[in-house]
């Protein structure tokens, strides 16, 4: 099976436009209580963190899908949920109809483990520095015995090496001997390397020096191009998005409060938040003018604001936000969780 | 000028040599910078040789009943009044040759040491890097075990050890599991160090990207501790190891002087140091310094050479 695995077409868009990665209700609660011995003596409950809170959202096979939001807005959490590195408290996370949750241990679990693959933040803890990086990028097709024989895979490994546009010598190679922009490159070939459909890409370029960033992006999406890849990108950087995607979800203290394809997000936000965090980038066309500074800071997590957990800092709050959880809505091509479109107190879409 | 031609012909794609990668490493710059590390790696090694090439080096065999004579008894060393040509530091009591029992007792002692030392490293280690990656009660559980044990000083935790084996086993039988009992004793009681400082450093290393991109391709946790954790954390261990090795020969040394240890028809250097002991008074001074000299030059080399290892491994002092 294992040159199979390789060689066999990726799925092509298959006209039924079926999503590859369904998320449903996904919820993640973390526990922050003290020990049961200090709980008991000093009286103190259980406290609880909800870092993710009833997210859903489908990536489309071949499409880029950009998770924005601040720190602590549970990027992250989800980008590990999706993976299969932390379970989830809440929901279902389905990769081509597998739910990567329930099939534990099973066969299909790792053709499904084997199909998923992360690019990390940090390049400089990501490689194991004992390594070299022949073996870091061949470890996948070892773990998945997708090729057995050693010559073969060393061809490999110079191939992958290639593809990200490194020299297959460098497989004889140290980690510590690559700068940041080379490491992320080895990186990347290590995830290419169980030949997945599916990247998550959390924050691959925010370690990075602004020119390194723009080759690391360009060759994502070179590689999305060849291989067909599906990516699901966290980033905190709008400018970064707006390069790389296709559909952005805003995400607000755990909750999606937004989702739309990237350039209606960007020409046409709906949600307060979503436009709040639009004014504060910096914008060429925008010379001369004062940029708005968000307002307020993102409110304690564990304490997190009732209601739409936005209301506190949010320009059109009226009588229902802080009792009720908007649900998220359509508004043309986007989708909005925000109790004043609803109503239509503001127009949704600008003239 | 020369130099720079060199540097630009040599071929990039060719992995150095393995001599040639130690000479160019940040320890062997350290060391060269270091004679005082450079003497005591000299001493260790010409040491641990003369131990190891006793049977080939000693002048006498001082276990073989058929070769020493009594009459040889007590002669002092060569340089000394009445010292005999063929005994240079001089013979014991029983007209055993003090050199070649010091060689000799080199051997057990230094053994050991080595035997305890990759005791305590094996359940140090193992039990450090269960406890640090699996976390929670198995955690709780190893680390309150290893603060009980270190309430316990070693030399209490020995002779307990010691004594149990010696009612178990008989006099008799005894002597021949000695020296496993006292690797045993030795062992048990410096294995709490290992534990914690490997349980430290594989917090820090078990949160790093390198090992969830291991978790993420579904390797199991024993194989994620052995080929992605382990290598990470053996710099501190192999500092604690070298600088232990001192104090695990200087303990055997104890127990034997205590008389729990090794016989004195095999002596160790702590044994000799019992023998000698008592005929420091009536002026037989050479039984008992010549090992005690022997023992504090080995454990203050070894000594060096480790707190050598942990000024070079630690990035903080660089």
């Amino acid at each position: 099976m294992s040159v199979e695995a390789l060689s066999r077409p990726r799925p092509a868009h298959d006209g039924t436009d079926a999503p590859l990665v369904e998320i449903v209700g996904l919820g993640r609660t973390f526990d922050l209580s003290k020990r049961w011995l200090n709980r008991v003596l000093e009286g103190s409950g259980k406290v609880t963190l909800t870092a993710v809170d009833g997210v859903d959202m489908s990536i489309r096979r071949g499409e880029t899908y950009a998770l924005v939001g601040e720190s602590g807005s549970g990027k992250s959490t989800i980008a590990k949920m999706v993976v299969g590195l932390l379970p989830p408290s809440a929901g279902s996370v389905r990769i081509d109809g597998v739910d990567i949750w329930k099939e534990l241990g099973g066969a299909e679990q790792r053709q499904i483990r084997r199909r998923i693959q992360m690019i990390f933040q940090d390049p400089f803890a990501s490689l194991n520095p004992r390594w070299r990086v022949g073996s870091i990028i061949e470890e996948p097709i070892k773990a998945f015995d997708l090729i057995t024989d050693k010559r073969e895979r060393e061809n490999r490994v110079g191939e992958l090496l290639s593809l990200v546009g490194l020299d297959p010598r460098d497989a004889g190679k140290f980690p510590h001997e690559f700068s940041g922009g080379q490491r992320q490159r080895i990186a990347i070939a290590r995830a290419l390397s169980s030949s997945p459909e599916f990247i998550v890409c959390d924050e691959p370029t925010s370690a990075l020096d602004v020119s390194v960033q723009a080759q690391v992006l360009n060759l994502l999406r070179d590689l999305q191009e060849r291989l067909g890849l599906t990516y699901l990108f966290i980033s905190h950087n709008l400018a970064v998005v707006r390069h790389v995607a296709n559909r952005v979800g805003v995400l607000y203290l755990g909750r999606l409060v937004e989702e739309a394809p990237a350039r209606t997000l960007f020409s046409d936000p709906q949600h307060p938040y979503t436009k709040m965090l639009l004014d504060s980038v910096p914008d060429i066309d925008m010379t001369g003018r004062e940029r708005t500074p968000i307002a307020g800071e993102i409110p304690n997590p564990v304490n997190p604001p009732p209601g739409c957990h936005f209301h506190p800092r949010c320009p059109l709050r009226f009588e229902p936000c802080d009792k009720v959880r908007p649900p998220l809505k359509e508004y043309g091509q986007s989708r909005a969780a925000c109790h004043a479109l609803e109503e239509g107190r503001v127009s949704a879409h600008r003239d | 000028m020369s130099e720079l031609t060199e540097m630009v012909e040599t071929p990039a794609d060719v992995p150095p040599g393995l001599a040639r990668r130690v000479i160019d490493s940040d320890l062997f710059y350290s060391f060269r910078r270091s004679p005082l590390t450079m003497v005591a790696a000299l001493v260790t090694v010409i040491l641990v040789l003369a131990a190891l090439l006793a049977p080939w080096i000693a002048p006498h065999d001082p276990f073989d009943p058929a070769k020493i004579s009594i009459m040889d008894s007590l002669y002092p060393p060569v340089w000394s009044d009445g010292g005999q040509s063929g005994f240079l530091l001089g013979t014991d009591n029983q007209g055993r040759d003090v050199f070649s029992t010091i060689l000799y007792g080199m051997r057990i002692s230094l053994a050991v040491g080595f035997a305890s030392v990759v005791l305590a490293l094996f359940i140090g280690v193992t039990l450090g890097l269960i406890a640090g990656y699996v976390g929670g009660a198995v955690d709780s559980i190893i680390m309150r075990v290893a603060d009980v044990q270190l309430t316990f000083p070693a030399i209490l935790t020995a002779l307990i050890i010691d004594g149990v084996a010696r009612g178990i086993a008989g006099p008799r039988a005894y002597e021949d599991i000695v020296f496993w009992v006292l690797v045993l004793s030795i062992g048990l009681s410096f294995w709490v160090q290992y534990a914690r400082t490997v349980r430290g450093s594989v917090l820090v290393e078990a949160n790093k990207e390198y090992v969830l991109a291991a978790r993420l391709i579904g390797l199991r946790p024993a194989t994620i501790m052995f080929r992605h954790v382990l290598p990470n954390v053996l710099g501190p261990v192999l500092v604690i190891a070298t600088i232990n090795l001192a104090l695990a020969i200087i303990t055997e040394a104890t127990l034997s002087f205590l008389g729990v240890g090794i016989p004195p028809t095999q002596p160790s250097l702590g044994t000799l140091i019992r023998i000698g002991d008592d005929f420091l008074f009536s002026g037989e001074w050479w039984i008992t310094i010549f090992p005690g000299a022997t023992l504090a030059l080995l454990a203050l080399a070894v000594n060096l050479l480790g707190d050598w290892l942990r000024d070079a491994l630690n990035p903080k002092l660089r």
